[in-house]
Parts: structure tokens; C-alpha cells; sequence
């Protein structure tokens, strides 16, 4: 396969979940936001969605102060930044534009419907209840995106990076909802479990549909290190940075197999995979839960660059 | 002008009248079909095209960036003696352009045997001086040749153009007749249609006959686009797909010791032959435009190590200029020493003193084009044309005489066509493509109908409001 066509279908798939990770910030901010004041409605759920989405020079240059109106403007309908829900939507679809014929119609369709569809959304009439519609329709694209990926496409080398778009950027977006949160996950020494505490860790659970998860894993009231264990190591959740780990190690397997050679990027990924499966959460918080999650976010940056170097280019 | 012939009813066609034996079982089967049944179909034809995708950008139009070619569902039917005379004449023709550019960039002899004028041939902006220095594999400069057709009487045909560059239309062609046959499979039970889908296995052969010595039998062909933004990325796409080769841009190519290879997933892999859908000046920026970002550093070199073959040849484009085109009569007996099958239209050379006062003359009454000019664009239809229009090519044509010709303006054949007025006569022409390869010339029967969908326009380009028809070539 051309390297420019396995970039397009990396890219592709990096860049819809992305948008769904907005359209997930979103929605968190707005429900921190509903809280009654003095239960933690002070605008810091706004600058918070805007620190994980990682743009916050761009925002502060572009806007100021965040607040409901500048916050929603900027992730999910701002021409201007690269990573808004348009940009994305728009990105995505350039790059299955570009290659069209490695997709399936049902692929190449929820991605260009996905994009016409935005085009004829309304950005300024819309109140609370049209933009938490918009918000639920983003995560629809993205899902009706992935069922046909995974119902219609060939089980190839474009497969193959596919998925390891997807999985790449999820592991990046559950790293930064930790890495801005990090400290309400952390075993505090003042007395915790308030009622903000609770929406908070709540609220972070939402953020990856993990609530329902949580209880059936663990079967206990929210306790803020099995929060931290749930997104990290646990490898039934498929957003846990060890399952994005396993299935990136899985994806460039098939490719080592399908191409016999095997590379750097195998290399990597085993590497950080074998680190995760021998973890405990415990031993993660003894050296520092921020310390793990920023070297993380790195070293998955580092592997995207690896897997670009070996086959993207 | 005379009422023109139409292809279903003849020379003194009327819609109710007897048809040609070629459509007595279409016009049959037309007559007994109620209304309401070509409606639906036409909507339907239009539900296909939108979901197989096939979309055309304009040039200037931003808004309808993917717009789709009207399709008109009335086929245009060619019966089986009157194709092998046009096969015959393609094959001649093609042969002829092959001939003309070994000529130009070898020995000359047309030139020097006072066929054609010197400065025509090698001043003309698309003759390429590096052509001289490299001979393409297999001696072959127009693989692929799209023949723009006319017809003005029974067995009148002329050749309105050559283009021997990159051809374009030949994925409409093809989604044309799937189309039709899922519309209409009853018809194709009526009639031996001979097939057309054998157009891409045609054309990968042909490809793989004209690698370089040397390359192995399977050798590896790309499809070469500028990108999705051009306007005809859906057939260089639709093309690569179907003959299962990699459609490729500029930057994923590379060379390296005159040897040219694309990247891949799985590291470099040898590229034998290109099917370039880039014009020539964009190409190759180390020979070329220093600053195209569509072509490939070093392509000429390797071209000229013989190690790629480019399909059309680099510098074929002078082979089907406008002004060369008014010689192919001469060349056609300069190379063959036989009579064109397939004459050309009478056209006046602007660059001739007495041929110049003639079209001014009679501006309103004759088509004038430029010699450069493509897609309809720069164009006058004196019949159709405002005076001011008129005034204006008058002027064009005083201060720029060798950029243009002139042609009658010709009754082009009609055929039956659905427009908000029912079933219309509307003017249609037909581009046959012509495959030469080092083994042989394949010529697929049929091609593509355009027609011009306005009441009385002679203008089929689709970039013009022109619309497709399917083409029937029938086996009997």
C-alpha cells in the first residue's frame, strides 16, 4: 500500500475520534456547568475542557477569559483551531476524500455525511438543548463511523491503520483527561468525598462512558484511585490506556506478519504494553501519578512518530 | 443551415417517422413504455450517479464544486458496419499521430518534405526539445487516443479534434452502460450490445506492453493524478480501481539512480510505467516548471536512462494542436500514401493571409477556436454569438491570426434526448478511445456521446452544460 494512502486512513481515523473527544469535553463542561452555584459552578469546568483539549494558548489569544459561549465556540465550530469538531469533520473527510477507493461506501458515507451534515447545522441559534443535540449527533458520526469500519471494511494493511489512528488518539485523549485531573484522583490527606468531589470524579467517568463500567468492575462507591486504575490499566475498558496499548500492539503485529519484517514501531508499542500489563495502581501513585501520565503522553507521541517513520512516509 | 441528421430517424427525420434499423427495436419498445416509466427511471439514473459518485468540479464554480453530468437515458446506437469503418479509421489515425511525432522529434521528413511548416512543429508551445534526446519504449507516443467525433450525414463523419495528450471521459463511458444495464436490462436482452467493460483490462495490457525492455511481465503501472482538487481526480481514481494499480501523486514518487519508485507501507517499489494524468510542465520541476509540486524531481532522467515509460508521451501534446490538425490529410498520405478513412472537418488557418480575410468575413457564420484552447473554453460559435462577441474575436483574431482556425459551423447529427419539453432532437458528438500498445491497438467499441442539452447549441462539453449518453455499438 502507498504510505500517503496508510497516512490518509491513520489520519482519518485519528482525527473522528478526536472530534468524539471534543463532543465528550463538551459535554462534561456543560454538566459541571449545571451544578448549582457554590457547588463548583465558577467557570473553572470551562477552563478545564479547555486545558485537555491541550489549545489553551490558541484559545487565550483568540478569546480571553473562558466562559460557556467562547469555550463552545472555539472546540467545537472555531475555523480557526486545527483541532475544533469542524476542523476535525473537515480533515476527516479531506483524507477519505484522498482515498476514496481503499474504503468501503458505508465508510467513505459516514464520513462525508458527517460533513455535509455539519455544514447545514446553525451554529448561532443554537440554545442548551439544540447544542447538547449537536453534541450527542457528533458522537453518533464518530460511532456510525466505527460500525463501518468494523462492519464493511476489508481486514487488510488499511485495516490496520485504521485502527491504530483510532487507538493512538484515544490513548492521547484519556492521558490528557488525567493529566488536567490528576489531582482530584490523588489519595488526599484532607478529608474528601464531598458532594463537588463526587461530580467531579463522576464527571470524569462520564467523560469516557465509563459510569456504568465503574460499578460493574468494581462494585463499590467512586473511589477516586479506582477511577485512576479503571482509565490506566484496567484492559476491559476500552479507553484504559493498556487497552489502547493492546490494540496498537495487536494492529502492528498484523502488519509485521502481513509484511514479514517487524520494526522499531513493534518494538515500542511491546515495550509500553508489557510496562502497563505489569503495573499496579499502586505503584503508579508511589512515583507519581502526574509524573506517569506526562511520560506517557510523550512516549505515545513518540510511537505515533515511530509508526509514521516506518510506514507513513 | 439544413435540418440536421438525426441518429435515430435519419436525414429527414421527425420524431413520429420510421427509424433507422439501427433503433427500429429501441424506437419499439420506446412507443409501447408509458411515460411514467422513463421518469422514474430518470430519476432513479440520477440516484445512481449521486451514490456511485461520479462528479465533475467545474473550473470557477466554488459552490457546486461536485456537480454531476446530466446523463440522458436514450442511448445512442451505432450499428455494426458503420463501427468497423470507424475502426478502421481510428487505427489509421492513431497509427498517423504515432508516425508524426517519431517524425518531429527524429528525422524531420515531414518537415522537410514541405508537409507541414517548420515553425508550426517546432515552435509550437507544445513541442518538448528533450523529446529529441529520448526515445520512448517501443517507439510509441500516443498510447492512449481520444478521437472527438462528428457526423453530418448517413455516412459523412468527420474528426473534429485529436487529443493526444490525456484524454479524459472514458470512466463515463464505462459507469454510463453499468448504469444503463441496471435500468434497463430488458433492452440488452433485445439487442447484442458489443461490451465496453473491458475498457480497463484493455488499457492495463496496453500499459504493460510498453514497459521498458527489460521490466518483467508483470510489470508495475501507476495511475498519475495532480490530486483531488482537479477536476477529473474521479476518473483517475475510478481508473486506478479497476485495473488494481496504485493511484499515485507526485510526492510518492521518487528517483534515485535514474530509476523511479514509489513509497510504500512495505519500503521503495520499482515503477515501470506511468499513466500521468499531469501535463507535461508539470511533470518533473528539474526540467519543467522549477516550482510545480505536482510531478516528480529526476522523472526526465529516468525517462531518458530508459528505466520509465510515461504514458502519453512527453511532447505527444503537438500531435493534437489545432493548427497541426488542419495538416492531417497531408500527413495522413505523407505516411501511409493512402487517403484519410476519416476526413477532417474543412477548417480555415487563421495564419494564412486569404484564409484570415475569409473567416472575418464571415465571423457569424463559422466556428472559431484556439489553437490552444480546450474544454469548449475560448470559443466562438458565430450562429449563437452577440455582435459584441463577434467584435471581440474580430479583434483577437487581427492582433493573434496564428492562434487561431476556423470551421463551418457544422449541422452535428441529433439524437432523441429527454428535456423539460418531452423528447427532443439534441446535437450530440462521439469520442472513441484508441489503445496502442507494443502488441497491438485495442479499440474499444463504443466511447462516449456527449450532447448538448440546449435547444440548438453545438456545444457538448460537459464543462458547458453538456451532458453523456450511453453508446451502443451493436454486434450485428
Amino acid at each position: 500500500m502507498l504510505s500517503r494512502t496508510a497516512d490518509s486512513l491513520y489520519w482519518l481515523a485519528r482525527y473522528v475520534e478526536r472530534a468524539d473527544f471534543l463532543a465528550r469535553i463538551l459535554d462534561a463542561a456543560m454538566r459541571m456547568a449545571s451544578l448549582p452555584a457554590g457547588d463548583g459552578a465558577d467557570g473553572a469546568e470551562w477552563d478545564s475542557a479547555i486545558a485537555i483539549s491541550d489549545q489553551r494558548e490558541a484559545f487565550v489569544a483568540a478569546y480571553g477569559a473562558a466562559d460557556e459561549q467562547s469555550v463552545r465556540r472555539f472546540l467545537a465550530f472555531d475555523h480557526a483551531n486545527p483541532s475544533s469538531i469542524r476542523s476535525c469533520l473537515s480533515n476527516a473527510r479531506n483524507n477519505a476524500r484522498a482515498v476514496r477507493t481503499a474504503l468501503t461506501s458505508e465508510v467513505w458515507e459516514a464520513v462525508n455525511d458527517a460533513w455535509n451534515q455539519f455544514n447545514l447545522m446553525d451554529e448561532k441559534g443554537m440554545d442548551m438543548q439544540a447544542f447538547a443535540r449537536f453534541i450527542e449527533w457528533t458522537k453518533a458520526a464518530a460511532r456510525s463511523f466505527d460500525g463501518a469500519v468494523h462492519r464493511t471494511q476489508l481486514r487488510n494493511d488499511g485495516y490496520a491503520f485504521l485502527r491504530l489512528g483510532a487507538a493512538i488518539e484515544r490513548a492521547d485523549n484519556t492521558a490528557r483527561i488525567l493529566d488536567v485531573k490528576y489531582h482530584m484522583l490523588l489519595p488526599a490527606s484532607e478529608p474528601v468525598g464531598g458532594g463537588l468531589d463526587y461530580f467531579q470524579w463522576s464527571t470524569i467517568l462520564r467523560e469516557v462512558s465509563a459510569h456504568t463500567a465503574y460499578r460493574w468492575v468494581y462494585r463499590e462507591s467512586i473511589k477516586p484511585w479506582l477511577v485512576a486504575d479503571l482509565l490506566i490499566l484496567n484492559r476491559q475498558m476500552p479507553r484504559s490506556l493498556a487497552s489502547c496499548s493492546a490494540d496498537i500492539t495487536g494492529q502492528l503485529d498484523q502488519l509485521g506478519q502481513a509484511y514479514g519484517r517487524r520494526g522499531a514501531a513493534q518494538r515500542a508499542a511491546t515495550a509500553t504494553l508489557g510496562r502497563l500489563t505489569s503495573l499496579r495502581i499502586e505503584q503508579i501513585f508511589q512515583s507519581g501519578l502526574h509524573e506517569f501520565v506526562t511520560a506517557f503522553i510523550d512516549e505515545n507521541a513518540r510511537l505515533s512518530n515511530v509508526i509514521a517513520e516506518q510506514y507513513l512516509m | 443551415m439544413t435540418a440536421a441528421f438525426d441518429e435515430m430517424f435519419g436525414a429527414e427525420g421527425q420524431v413520429d417517422g420510421a427509424p433507422r434499423s439501427a433503433y427500429a427495436a429501441l424506437d419499439k419498445w420506446m412507443k409501447a413504455s408509458p411515460p411514467e416509466f422513463f421518469d422514474a427511471r430518470r430519476r432513479q439514473a440520477e440516484l445512481f450517479f449521486r451514490r456511485i459518485g461520479i462528479t465533475f468540479a467545474v473550473y470557477g464554480e466554488a459552490e457546486s464544486h461536485e456537480r454531476l453530468i446530466p446523463f440522458d437515458i436514450v442511448p445512442r446506437i451505432i450499428s455494426g458496419k458503420e463501427w468497423r469503418r470507424l475502426e478502421q479509421g481510428l487505427i489509421q489515425r492513431a497509427a498517423v499521430l504515432n508516425a508524426f511525432l517519431q517524425d518531429v522529434y527524429g528525422p524531420g521528413e515531414c518537415v522537410k518534405a514541405g508537409i507541414i511548416p517548420a515553425g508550426l512543429v517546432y515552435g509550437n508551445s507544445q513541442y518538448r526539445v528533450e523529446m529529441t534526446r529520448i526515445r520512448p519504449p517501443h517507439d510509441i507516443y500516443v498510447h492512449i487516443l481520444g478521437a472527438d467525433l462528428v457526423r453530418v450525414g448517413e455516412d459523412q463523419f468527420y474528426v473534429l479534434e485529436d487529443n493526444a495528450r490525456t484524454p479524459s471521459g472514458v470512466s463515463y463511458m464505462l459507469e454510463n452502460r453499468e448504469v444503463m444495464m441496471r435500468l434497463f436490462p430488458e433492452l440488452f436482452a433485445r439487442h447484442r450490445v458489443a461490451p465496453v467493460e473491458t475498457y480497463t483490462d484493455s488499457l492495463l495490457a496496453t500499459l504493460r506492453s510498453v514497459a521498458p525492455e527489460g521490466s518483467s511481465k508483470d510489470a508495475t503501472a501507476v495511475v498519475l493524478t495532480p490530486g483531488p482538487y482537479n477536476s477529473a481526480f474521479y476518473e483517475h481514481s475510478f481508473l486506478a480501481d479497476k485495473m488494481g494499480v496504485e493511484l499515485v501523486e507526485g510526492s510518492d514518487l521518487f528517483v534515485q539512480d535514474a530509476r523511479v519508485f514509489m513509497r510504500t507501507t512495505e519500503g521503495p517499489r520499482r515503477v515501470d510505467v506511468i499513466y500521468r494524468r499531469v501535463d507535461d510542465d508539470f511533470l518533473d520541476p528539474l526540467t519543467f516548471k522549477p516550482d510545480s509540486a505536482l510531478g516528480v524531481p529526476g522523472l526526465m532522467a529516468a525517462y531518458e536512462a530508459g528505466a520509465v515509460t510515461v504514458v502519453n508521451a512527453v511532447g505527444a501534446g503537438v500531435a493534437d494542436d489545432k493548427a497541426v490538425y488542419t495538416y492531417m490529410p497531408d500527413l495522413v498520405r505523407f505516411y501511409t500514401g493512402k487517403e484519410a478513412i476519416l476526413p477532417n472537418v474543412p477548417t480555415w488557418r487563421c495564419r494564412e493571409t486569404d484564409a484570415l480575410a475569409y473567416v472575418l468575413d464571415h465571423l457569424p457564420e463559422l466556428v472559431v477556436k484556439e489553437v490552444n484552447g480546450s474544454g469548449g473554453y475560448g470559443m466562438l460559435v458565430g450562429p449563437t454569438a452577440t455582435r459584441s462577441e463577434i467584435e471581440v474575436f474580430a479583434h483577437k483574431l487581427k492582433t493573434d491570426p496564428e492562434g487561431f482556425i476556423a470551421q463551418p459551423t457544422l449541422a452535428l447529427s441529433t439524437c432523441p434526448t429527454f428535456t423539460e419539453k418531452g423528447l427532443q432532437p439534441r446535437h450530440v458528438d462521439l469520442r472513441p478511445f484508441v489503445l496502442t500498445g507494443s502488441d497491438q491497438v485495442r479499440v474499444t467499441p463504443g466511447g462516449l456521446t456527449r450532447v448538448a442539452l440546449t435547444e440548438g447549441s453545438l456545444v457538448v462539453n460537459s464543462s458547458q452544460g453538456g451532458g453523456t449518453k450511453d453508446t451502443w455499438v451493436l454486434d450485428d
